[in-house]
Order: C-alpha cells, then structure tokens, then sequence
C-alpha cells in the first residue's frame, strides 16, 4: 500500500482555506453554500493535475502561502497574479507542475489580484462535512483556516495531468462592471437610489471577506422605513444595510437576511479578485 | 401571495404581499402560509414537478433557488395550491386531533438572565413565563442565523420582545431565547442578543445526523421543564 501523502503547511499566509464546489442544498437548515469563491478558476486547477472538477484544494489570499509536500505530485496554481517556486525551480501558474516529494512550494503575494487556487494530484482528503470539504467561514463548518504547522491528508491521484503547457489566467481588472439582475426588493428603494446604483462609482471596502464584498459610494435611499422581516438570500444579492452602503454576498453568506435586496450580481467570480479600493460599475441586465 | 424575481435562477414567493384576487386563505396568519408553501413546494420537488437546489422558507416568503427556468416555474407557481392547515391544527391550539406524536420534546432548565426582563414586558410574573412557554405547542418556521437554528413560532404576536441593546458577545450553546414574535434555541455558542430563558442539552446540529438539524423547518416542537 502506497502512502497517501499530505501537505504541510509552513506558512499558513493571511487567509489559506481548504475549498471545492460548496454544499448546496442545506440552506433550508442555516448552512451556506461556501465552496472556492471563483469555482472556475478551481475547477481549471483540478483539470490540471487530473483531478475530477469537485476536488478540494486551497484558496490562497493576498499573502501567498509555504508548503511542503510529502510525496512526489502534480500541482497547478490558477487565479491571482502570483510568484509560484517549487523547491529552487520557479513555476508558473496556470499549468500542471511535476514536483518530486519532500518540494517546498512556495506561493508568493499576489502582483495583481487577490486569491489564488492550488490544486494537488489526488485531491486535499479531510473529511467531508455535508457532502463537502469546504471550510466556511460564516458557520465554522469544514476544516479551519490552516494554521502554520497543519498537516493536509491526500487523496490518491486518479487521472492523468492535462497535457497542456500553459493556460491563460484572466488579469484581474483595474474596474470591474458587474451585470444587476433583478432584486426581491426593488420597491424598498426611491428612484434616486437607481440612478445612483447605475450612474455612479463604487469602491470595494477594505472589509470586504469570503462572506461579502462591502461596497463605498453614494448612499441608496429607502423607500420604505422599517425592518424586513429575515428572507433567504442567493450568492450575489446586493443588500442595502440602514447606512445605504451596499454589500454583494459571496459563497459564505447567511442563508437568510433582514435587509433589503436591491439586486442580484449576475457573476460574482471577479469579486474574488477585487482588491480595496477596486472601482465597481453597475449596469442593467440590458447592456 | 405574489411571486418576486430574484437574479437569473431564483424566485421569492412573498406570502404577504398583497394581490389581485381574493384569495380563500386571506386571512391565514403568513407563517401558516409560508409553512404550507414551504411543504407543498418539498412534496412537488419529491415527486419531480419542481427542480430546485434550494427551498428557504423565512418569516413570511419562500425561496427557491437555482432554478433551471424560474420563468417557466412561475406560471406553474400560479397554478400549485398548498394546503394551509386549518386554524385548529395549527400550533398553539389545543386540540385532540393533533398528532402530538410527532412534536418533539424539549427538555429546557428555566433559569436564563433574562428570565425577569421577560417578565416585566410580558406584565407576568416569572412563573407565568414557564408556564407560558411549556403549555405552548411551537413550530419551526424557518431555520437561519446559524446551522441549525430554529426561529419557533407559537407565541402570541402580542408577546413579540426587543432584542438587548447591545447584544452578549458569548451565549452558550442550548441556550433557549426570546426575540421578536419568535422563541429559538443556539445550536452552537455564538454572539447573540436574544433575551435568554433557559439551556438545553439537546443537540440541535450534528454533521452526521439525518437530517443534520433536530428542528428544521416544519417541526413541531413542545418545551417541558427539564
């Protein structure tokens, strides 16, 4: 019997989390969705290595991550612009790389961007929650932000590495232009806050996490006063707290809300990649 | 009941909004309505009439996400009446009929902080409040703020209550609270600003229990002094 393998982590970095595809369909019960933020970006890494789409691996944030791998493996690195070394060999995002075991492999901050993806042969095998591995951040469901020192199982590899030599990773860009479907609660707001929500600039705000992207601009005013009694919420509701400040929700939402929904991000995936101050353009399903 | 577009593959079937036709149920108190919903919608989708990734019952409307065609689910929203429970089965009515085989029984110590302070609103004596909560026959409208939490209603609407000032950075797990026009109960410790009436070791969430939640949506539920 061959051993498994893992990954240890030798430097965790500011947010490295273990994600797949989330766990759908318990929202009913309170649990989020979770799952990679750019679930592309994810599924482009496990294809990759040869690993079936729905394979956990890690997201990486801003600061990059150190880590070493036990057994010799195929790693891919999709997402943010980042510096990738294994052992004293650079790498490249975005294409399969053979990494003998004991390799260190670091992943260095991010130039452009924000998160990145890495996927290893075989898949990171901690046990599922609810059918996935996902760590969510909202509920604490799934393995906990690594720590420096943790030691990831893995699974054993059961495809073959794409034969590609490189992929195009889409540069994140300097603004970004999000398409608004409809929202529940349109009627909640005044004319005045439309053509604000369509006519101005918005600013990503520094607390922005894995939960929301909490927006900076011109305050959307109410129509209606009062409290909304708690509704379920989808992956990109646009939600206008009492300060008119709004938020875009990402995979560990709540599962249901008492603010108003103005609309809904058609594609929240370039949100993963929106730094602080990031400038964010509204525009009608029309455009 | 009115049916209101939410992005590209979700729809929210508001329970209170009003319509165009009289409808039979009109004076259904809205949880009766969004439980009938919220059921109907389950057996629909058990039987293949519905696809749908998620159906989120909340206070007064359903969601039904990840919709392959929420156009075409729509018009056949129009068309698809739940059957509302009639007034004497619904929780909080005493009645022989009911099927109290199914409710389930939690075991609550009742000696939560805010137990006075409920008192005080509710113009009652602390007693009162036990006996208030355990002669009550709730039911889980919705779960939400945390995996697991049940929002129970049952509770007169006149009863409904503040939440603190300021919320407590650290409520236990089990913790059994009052809010609004709801009761609920902490699945896990959290910060909270509920107003606390008592604990119970009852589990409330277990990843590997089928289903994971004790009391989701639907549950009917009884407190007994533990």
């Amino acid at each position: 019997m061959t051993h498994p393998g893992a990954i240890e982590v030798l430097r965790a970095g500011a947010l490295t989390t273990v994600q797949d595809l989330g766990r759908p369909g318990w929202a009913h019960l309170g649990v989020p969705r979770s799952g990679a933020l750019d679930p592309a970006a994810l599924r482009l890494a496990n294809r990759l290595v040869g690993n079936p789409e729905h394979a956990a691996g890690l997201e990486i944030t801003l600061t990059g991550c150190t880590l070493r791998l036990t057994r010799a493996s195929t790693v891919a690195v999709t997402g943010a612009e980042v510096p990738v070394q294994a052992g004293v060999r650079p790498g490249d995002t975005g294409r399969p790389l053979s990494v003998p075991a004991g390799t260190v492999l670091r992943i260095g901050p991010a130039r452009r961007g924000v998160r990145s993806w890495l996927a290893v042969a075989g898949g990171i095998d901690v046990a599922p929650v609810l059918g996935s591995r996902a760590t969510d951040t909202l509920s604490g469901l799934g393995p906990p932000p690594m720590r420096d020192g943790d030691l990831l199982p893995l699974g054993d590899p059961v495809g073959t590495p794409a034969p590609v030599d490189l992929t195009v990773c889409p540069t994140p860009p300097e603004e970004l232009h999000l398409t608004l479907g409809p929202g529940p609660r349109e009627d909640w707001f005044t004319p005045t806050a439309f053509d604000r929500l369509f006519g101005s600039a918005y600013t990503i705000s520094p607390v922005s996490n894995r939960v929301g992207a909490r927006l900076a601009g011109a305050a959307l005013p109410r129509a209606v006063a009062g409290e909304l009694p708690s509704e379920g919420i989808v992956l990109g509701a646009v939600q206008v707290p009492a300060d008119g400040q709004p938020l875009i929700f990402l995979a560990d939402h709540p599962t249901t809300g008492g603010y108003p929904v103005i609309g809904v991000v058609t594609d929240v995936t370039p949100l993963a990649q929106a730094r602080p101050g990031t400038t964010v353009r509204f525009h009608g399903p029309q455009r | 009941m009115r049916i209101r577009p939410v992005g590209a593959h979700a729809l929210l079937l508001d329970c209170t909004a009003p319509t165009d036709i009289a409808e039979a149920g009109s004076d259904i108190p809205e949880a009766a309505m969004v439980e009938a919903w919220r059921a109907e919608l389950w057996r629909r989708r058990e039987r293949g009439d519905l696809v749908a990734v998620e159906i989120v019952p909340a206070a007064r409307t359903v969601l039904l996400d990840g919709l392959p065609d929420p156009t075409t689910t729509a018009e056949q929203l129009t068309r698809w009446a739940p059957v509302v429970a009639p007034a004497t089965t619904r929780p909080n009515q005493a009645n022989a009929n009911v099927d109290e085989a199914a409710d389930v029984v939690v075991p609550v110590c009742f000696d939560g902080p805010d137990l006075p302070a409920v008192a005080g609103h509710w113009g009652v004596d602390v007693p009162a409040v036990r006996h208030r909560l355990t002669s009550t026959r709730f039911r889980v409208a919705f779960c939400g703020f945390a995996p697991g939490f049940p929002y129970l209603t049952g509770l007169p609407t006149e009863l409904a209550l503040p939440r603190l000032a300021t919320p407590r950075p650290r409520v236990p797990a089990g913790s059994v609270a009052l809010a609004g026009p709801y009761a609920g109960i902490y699945p896990g410790a959290s910060p909270g600003g509920w107003l606390l009436v008592g604990r119970t070791d009852l589990v409330l969430f277990d990843v590997a229990a089928d289903p994971p939640a004790r009391l989701g949506p639907g549950t009917t539920v009884r407190m007994v002094a533990a």
